[in-house]
Formats: structure tokens, C-alpha cells, sequence
């Protein structure tokens, strides 16, 4: 019983580390659009200026693309 | 000197082999396979179910080629593999497009817009290229006559297209 707590325990340590990564074969739903950090940088620019108008907040994260000349 | 009978194994012991078997079912798939290695067996069903197998395909060239609908240079990579079936099918060579796809509509709408002339098999759970150690998408394993891994390519790119036709002919001239 109390080997058994023991193993339990040092694989509850390890934690999602045991797992194995995705294989490169089941990227399927890794690979949608959706799942982009930034799906639509035109869009994430738009945002990002109306947020740095509206909120007077500074710069916004580094934005890319657009084509406003604002940043 | 006192022998050890055989006797349960002590706590210490049961601790180990507990670990080696959580490790062992956590073990990551087989490495990648080289050339001259014993391609791993398929038997994997088309679309209407009917098996197809590289046991029965011995004595022809096969060409393993892994895809999805979700894989980009798999739009470029049918195109060529349809030229290569009809420039080669006579010769020997035989073309199996083998699909990772967890959803069978996925891999539908991907045929639908990009017509495959070769054979196509389907393998939603993924043991095919787990045995094949498949290390990107796609992956395409020339198999010889008989049946060893001739050539790996993983990726597909248009300027591979040459030396991907020529290791074909080289594969069929010594059928």
C-alpha cells in the first residue's frame, strides 16, 4: 500500500511532463486558422488602434501590418 | 554463501518494475526508419473497405505516402503523385496515399478538390505512421520489391520533385 502511494505520487510529480507532445500526424486541429496566435493581423491592427485611442493606453503590444500609418 | 531463494519481490523491487511499466506505457514511438530497414506492415481499408495490404503489394514498387487535409503541401504532393502513378504504374510502381485524418469529411473535401488517381487508405487512429515514425507531414517512404524501406522523404517541396522521380526509376530499374 504504501508502494503504491509512492509510485502514485512520483507520477503525479512528473505531471503532464510524462505525456508525449502531439505527434506530427494529429496537428490536425493545430493547424485551423482559429488556432493561430494571430489569426487576422489587419484585424488585431484595427483593434489595437481603436484601443490606443480610446483608452489612451500606450502602443497597444507591437502590432504589424494594418495599412493606417497610425503606429 | 547463503542463495537467495526465489521468493516476492521486496517492496524496493515492486517500487522499480512499477516505474520501468509507467515509463514503458508513457515510451515515446518508434524512432525513424532508415533505408534498407524492413518496411513495417499495412493493412489498412479504402474507402469502399476493401484491404489493402504491402504483403500483397510484394514484388511491386510501393510508395507510402502520408497526408491530410490539414497538411499544405499536400496540394502540391497529388498533382505529381497522380503524374508519377501514370508515368510509372505501368513499370511497377504502385502509389498508396495513406490518410491521417481524424474525420473521414475532412479528408472527403480534400479529395474533392484535389483528385487523387492513386490508391488511398485510411488510418484515423494512427498506427500506421506511428510504426513508420513519421516525424512530418507529409511523409513519403519508397518501398522496394521486396519490401525494404528504399528511400524517406519527409516534407514535399517542388524543387525535391527530381531527385523524388529519380529514386522512383532507380527503385524500378533493379525490379
Amino acid at each position: 500500500m504504501k508502494t503504491l502511494f509512492a509510485l502514485l505520487i512520483a507520477v503525479a510529480l512528473g505531471g503532464c511532463a510524462a505525456l508525449q507532445p502531439p505527434q506530427p500526424w494529429e496537428k490536425g486541429d493545430l493547424a485551423r486558422p482559429s488556432m493561430q496566435i494571430d489569426p487576422d493581423p489587419l484585424q488585431t491592427t484595427l483593434e489595437q488602434h481603436i484601443y490606443t485611442s480610446k483608452e489612451a493606453a500606450t502602443g497597444g503590444y507591437g502590432v504589424g501590418g494594418g495599412g493606417c500609418g497610425c503606429n | 554463501m547463503r542463495v537467495r531463494s526465489l521468493r516476492a519481490p521486496s517492496n524496493q523491487a515492486r517500487l522499480a518494475i512499477g516505474a520501468l511499466a509507467l515509463f514503458a506505457a508513457f515510451a515515446p514511438p518508434v524512432a525513424a526508419l532508415d533505408a534498407g530497414a524492413p518496411a513495417p506492415a499495412l493493412a489498412l481499408p479504402q474507402s469502399g473497405g476493401q484491404i489493402v495490404s504491402l504483403e500483397s503489394l510484394r514484388g511491386r514498387v510501393v510508395y507510402v505516402d502520408f497526408w491530410a487535409s490539414w497538411c499544405g503541401p499536400c496540394r502540391q504532393s497529388f498533382p505529381w503523385m497522380n503524374e508519377m502513378q501514370r508515368k510509372y504504374g505501368a513499370r511497377g510502381l504502385t502509389i498508396v496515399g495513406v490518410n491521417v485524418d481524424k474525420r473521414d469529411a475532412d479528408a472527403q473535401r480534400f479529395l474533392q478538390q484535389v483528385p487523387a488517381t492513386f490508391t488511398i487508405v485510411y488510418d484515423p487512429k494512427g498506427e500506421a505512421p506511428a510504426a513508420y515514425g513519421v516525424k512530418a507531414m507529409p511523409s513519403s517512404y519508397l518501398v522496394d520489391a521486396q519490401g525494404r524501406i528504399a528511400f524517406v522523404e519527409y516534407g514535399f517541396k517542388d524543387d525535391r520533385k527530381a531527385e523524388l522521380e529519380r529514386q522512383i526509376a532507380v527503385a524500378l530499374g533493379t525490379h
